[in-house]
């Protein structure tokens, strides 16, 4: 099925990075050369409550903007979403499209035998993974897991590459310094920051790679095609 | 002679050291290169390259990041004075005060801020204060709300400012640059309001081409303007700038009459200088000669853009898109050509009172024989899917055929 875009809705719990997860998925999208945009959705957003971002990615010009409320994929980042309902709309999955994706964070199967009929109807394939353990295992941090739930997107999509992701990464975490770079001479606290931030860089990447390579497999095992056409030649963000 | 005249200096630099370009050059001439940021921070480039001399704000959301960031550019020099006020009323009584003594003068605020701060708009224009407000359209209260909604530019319609309507993150760093150009011609020389939808534009994060950051508008020339500068330290001291007309008299009913419609004239006025600023007043999508005509601002004009794409490809239907850039002043002209081969035109809303088809209605009265179709309306923070204008489109029409 051809494909011009691609609309990602992200449940998550406060304080979990699905706003981070957004941006760097739209911005590595961007720098792979598709068009991308992404947004939050905020209420009264606070830890543990839920909260949504959204991002979306294609082969012409998005105006499309807010919630996503037809998603092609849906990435729930944490078992609460699901169990307790800590979502925006009900049931999760609400609004997936045809031959979507669902990933979601937990070594168990939180789908009730309607829930696996629905989506397997609509021939929706699901892959289900604790992701927040390779962020504690490879990085060291829960905080991670935003980092390897967008791995296992780009993984499971098969057209944005590694390196792509780690402009992404590396435009969230290291642009304010790199742009007062050129006008100020670093002084040391900023080095010692710096040297820090390259760190944290570093293992989000590994994670985010690890749960890419988990994902791919799993798309080539399910007979996934690659989620969009070759992105249009575009300019790379300055 | 104004110091940019100066042909012995070739170069003339701002106060934080940026070249000062002309207005046309900063805009459709300077090279740009592609940056991935969101609404917000889109505010804080066009702010950089505007020779800003006054920012005062105040926390709402969702305009407090961009107010934030305005404050940064202060900090590293860009922006003359900045801090934050008492409350929005507080801030918008400053800003007037930082504009009317001669200060290129911005300020941002959302929804109940907006309210609050009432009953300064039209004191700004009515002092002919060519300051800018960026407006990040929210919700506004009962029931409390922080979400995206445009209630609020309808009561901000009738203040004597100019009212501006931005879609994207792009036109809106576009459009903070034209708005002070436009606002301070001579002829003009009234507040622009330049409103974009909270959170679509605020904060969501695209690609935008920007000029580089060391090269800027052309300071402010309070000397140009149509009422002096107020000048508090050289007595006698004023403290208002508009006519004393405080008077029973015919004669004071007379000048607060003709000042008002001076004001809107002044509106008027803003026409050719947006037009070139903005590259013309209401820009299209779709098919040229459709029948079926979506008018709209903002993300309402987005939204409607994806529709025409849906139609015209699952159900074969062709349609287009006018969106408005301004609503002061109203682009009648534009629109009524732009709808002559139109049978039905949709006008989709982020509000409850559809003030948008209202001013569509109030233009088009008598001249057009299209059906007006105020539809379909969310608000309160409600999305407007693609999928949701064309189940309208496709129910409505056949219904009436």
């Amino acid at each position: 099925m051809q494909r011009n875009l691609v609309s990602i809705r992200m449940p998550a719990l406060g304080g979990q990075g699905a706003v981070t997860a957004a941006h760097i998925i739209a911005t590595a999208a961007d720098y792979e050369g598709y068009y991308a945009v992404s947004n939050p959705f905020f209420g009264a957003e606070k830890r543990m409550a839920p909260s949504e971002s959204y991002a979306r990615i294609g082969i012409e010009p998005i105006f499309d903007r807010g919630e996503v409320v037809y998603p092609d994929v849906i990435m729930v980042f944490h078992p609460q979403v699901i169990t307790m309902g800590k979502s925006y709309t009900m049931p999760f999955y609400s609004g997936i499209k045809k031959n979507g994706l669902i990933l979601i964070n937990s070594e168990e199967n939180l789908l009730s035998t309607e829930d696996a009929q629905f989506l397997d109807s609509l021939n929706v394939k699901v892959l289900s993974k604790d992701f927040t353990k390779f962020a504690l295992e490879i990085a060291g941090t829960e905080l991670a897991t935003n980092m390897a739930m967008l791995g296992a997107l780009f993984g499971a999509m098969g057209v944005v590459s590694k390196e792509s992701i780690e402009q992404g990464i590396k435009d969230r975490f290291l642009k304010k310094y790199v742009a007062s770079g050129g006008t100020a001479s670093l002084d040391s606290a900023i080095e010692r920051k710096f040297k820090k931030k390259l760190e944290l860089i570093e293992k989000n990447l590994a994670t985010a790679s690890a749960a890419y390579d988990l994902a791919r497999e799993w798309a080539i095992s399910q007979g996934l095609e690659p989620f969009l056409p070759p992105p249009p030649a575009q300019e790379k963000v300055a | 002679m104004s110091p940019i005249a100066n042909k012995e200096s070739k170069e003339q630099k701002n106060r934080a050291g940026q070249k000062i370009v002309s207005p046309d050059y900063l805009l459709f001439e300077a090279p740009r290169e592609k940056h991935f940021m969101t609404g917000s921070e889109a505010v804080k480039e066009a702010v950089k390259r505007a020779t800003v001399d006054a920012s005062v704000s105040y926390p709402i959301t969702p305009q407090s990041e961009a107010a934030h960031l305005i404050g940064e550019l202060w900090a590293e020099g860009y922006v003359g004075v900045y801090f934050r006020g008492e409350n929005e009323f507080g801030v918008m009584s400053e800003v007037a005060g930082c504009s009317i003594a001669g200060a290129r003068t911005i300020t941002t605020t959302s929804g109940p801020g907006t309210l609050r701060a009432m009953e300064n708009f039209p004191m700004w224009s009515g002092t002919r204060a060519a300051m800018q407000l960026v407006l990040m359209a929210r919700g506004i209260n009962a029931p409390l709300t922080i979400q995206p909604d445009n209630l609020e530019v309808s009561f901000l319609l009738d203040t004597g400012c100019m009212i501006w309507y931005a879609e994207n993150v792009q036109e809106l760093f576009d459009m903070i640059l034209a708005g002070f150009v436009v606002a301070e011609q001579p002829d003009v020389h009234v507040p622009v309001i330049t409103a974009v939808d909270g959170f679509f534009v605020s904060h969501t994060r695209e690609a935008i081409y920007l000029p580089p950051d060391d090269i800027a508008l052309p300071p402010y020339d309070p000397y140009k303007a149509p009422m002096p500068a107020i000048d508090a330290e050289v007595p006698p001291g004023r403290f208002l700038r508009d006519p004393f007309v405080m008077k029973s008299n015919y004669i004071s009913y007379a000048t607060h009459a003709s000042w008002q419609f001076e004001v809107r004239a002044a509106i008027e006025r803003s026409r050719p200088y947006a037009k070139h600023y903005l590259k013309g007043l209401t820009e299209e999508f779709g098919d040229k000669d459709a029948e079926i005509v979506f008018v709209a601002c903002g993300t309402a004009a987005s939204q409607a853009k994806e529709a025409v794409r849906v139609l015209e490809a699952e159900e074969g239907i062709k349609a287009k898109v006018v969106k408005l850039k301004t609503i002061r002043p109203f682009p009648y002209e534009e629109l009524l050509e732009a709808t002559k081969n139109a049978k039905y035109i949709f006008v989709p809303e982020f509000n409850v009172v559809g003030w948008l088809e209202r001013e569509v209605r109030r233009a088009l009265y008598k001249k057009s024989d299209a059906e007006i179709i105020g539809t379909p309306r969310v608000a309160g923070g409600m999305t407007m899917p693609k999928e949701a204008i064309v189940k309208e489109v496709l129910e409505i029409i056949p219904a009436r055929r």
